[in-house]
């Protein structure tokens, strides 16, 4: 059967599957940024000082901190491993819609690197004495976030992938689109912390979610255009 | 009906065009700003709160409203030059770029200095100044992007695609002091109407706001008009243009 007769589910799987195999070959691609936000969680404990009062008070601050910046180091391989050995172009030159492939290479990207950072997050929050009152909160904006982290990131690798020495660019590029959900997330928890309700931020990060999962790949897809020329 | 836009395509249209537009626009930008500037800093009456330190408003806020607007220029440029592949749009939008930057940082820097004696503190971390704040990161990314790329042309479509990402924050800066409860005071002076503030210190603000306005066109002019000559340098206008020049220097030695 020729690619072009594909359904769109039939491609977005078949991108999927083809991205998580990769990952799965090369599993340091997994564990490395998981390790790398672990360390950095540790860090701030030894850094700071032991008293639980000031890391309970912290801690949101310092799981999304470490959460962004390993989201960050795994950004790269994204798109970069494609565009050097020219399966991103043969992609782009496929008939199938841009649209699809870029969803199911992003959605690849937070399966292999969002969401472990969650299964691991109750883990770092006990270390870091989070009040007991904000461990769903903490849960649900990474559900939430984490994947708004994906889709803006891919803006910022697609549009330095063509770059030699992209790496520091692309932190430029993408910390400050980061910052919204940032800033919700960790209210959010710090509200549920003190019993309030927090539906609100919820609601503006699903807000945010939404938003960028319709309107990012678009985005992304321009700019691959761009890179590859 | 948009025909009379059509020669200003051309590069060197454009070119010549701004070049006559230039020599206006220094005067008026001169005439406005230093009548503003002196009614403002000398004559304005000093507010019965903040007494003579509220003066720095005259240049915060044109800045800070600058620094908004150059921001949605720059993506209504890198829009056309995305949609209609027009490529002078691409060398407008790179040379509103450091100027916007500047300007948000001129902002940034006279709100700390008036922040010190009226809040008590140079910096807060208050929606506005932290999302002013993110508009500077927004255009230093800009203008690393533009330098990233050999090819100008790539820069700028690059560039224009990060802009129109970024133009997200544009309504969080301007809303941020009704949406949340800030340190920062809310806009007194653009209440149609009914600003409110006193008609003495009103019109001097005017004449600064348009004399920065002006001031940032010719700018902006300037830039675009050596962004066209970098951009078409093998061109055979850009060339003879460049071979008068030389000439008419000669001419002048001897």
């Amino acid at each position: 059967m020729s690619i072009a007769n594909l359904s769109y589910h039939a491609v977005f799987y078949l991108v999927l599957k083809r991205d998580l195999t990769i990952a799965m070959r090369h599993k340091d691609d997994i564990i490395n940024p998981l390790l790398f936000f672990v360390i950095v969680v540790t860090l701030f404990p030894l850094g700071i000082g032991p008293e639980s009062q000031i890391l309970s008070r912290i801690a949101p601050g310092i799981i999304w901190v470490a959460a962004l910046l390993s989201t960050l180091l795994s950004l790269d391989r994204l798109f970069k491993s494609d565009h050097s050995d020219g399966s991103l172009e043969q992609m782009l030159l496929s008939p199938q819609p841009v649209f699809i492939l870029v969803l199911a290479k992003i959605v690849a990207h937070w399966l292999i690197t969002g969401l472990p950072l969650i299964l691991i997050a109750p883990l770092l929050a006990v270390l870091l004495h989070l009040n007991e009152q904000s461990y769903g909160a903490l849960i649900l904006t990474l559900l939430l976030g984490t994947p708004v982290l994906s889709l803006l990131g891919a803006i910022g690798v697609a549009l330095t992938v063509g770059i030699k020495k992209g790496g520091v660019l692309l932190s430029l590029l993408v910390l400050p689109l980061y910052i919204p959900v940032l800033i919700f997330a960790t209210s959010a928890i710090d509200t549920a912390a003190l019993g309030l309700p927090y539906s609100g931020q919820i609601a503006i990060i699903a807000a945010l979610f939404f938003g960028s999962l319709t309107l990012s790949p678009f985005a992304v897809g321009a700019a691959l255009k761009v890179s590859t020329n | 009906m948009w025909k009379w836009l059509h020669p200003y395509a051309n590069p060197e249209v454009s070119y010549h065009f701004t070049g006559k537009l230039l020599p206006w626009l220094c005067a008026l930008a001169a005439l406005f700003l230093s009548i503003g500037l002196i009614w403002a800093l000398a004559f304005a009456p000093a507010d019965y709160q903040q007494g003579d330190s509220f003066r720095i408003f005259y240049i915060h806020v044109p800045a800070a409203s600058l620094s908004m607007g150059i921001y949605f220029g720059m993506a209504i440029a890198a829009f056309t030059s995305l949609v209609w592949q027009f490529k002078l749009a691409d060398a407008s939008a790179a040379a509103m770029a450091p100027v916007g930057a500047t300007f948000t940082a001129i902002a940034l820097i006279t709100g700390a200095a008036w922040g010190k004696p009226m809040w008590g503190t140079w910096w807060i971390w208050d929606a506005r100044l932290t999302s002013e704040l993110i508009l500077l990161f927004l255009y230093l990314g800009v203008i690393a992007l533009h330098n990233a790329f050999e090819d100008k042309n790539l820069a700028g479509k690059a560039a224009g695609i990060l802009t129109l990402v970024g133009v997200i924050n544009l309504p969080i800066i301007k809303y941020s002091v009704e949406w949340w409860n800030t340190l920062h005071q809310g806009s007194t002076v653009s209440k149609l109407g009914k600003p409110s503030m006193s008609v003495d210190m009103l019109w001097p603000f005017l004449f600064c706001f348009l004399g920065f306005i002006l001031l940032v066109s010719v700018i902006i002019c300037i830039r675009f008009r050596s962004e066209i000559l970098a951009r078409n340098s093998i061109r055979p206008w850009v060339r003879s243009l460049v071979s008068e020049q030389l000439t008419q220097e000669k001419t002048n030695e001897i």
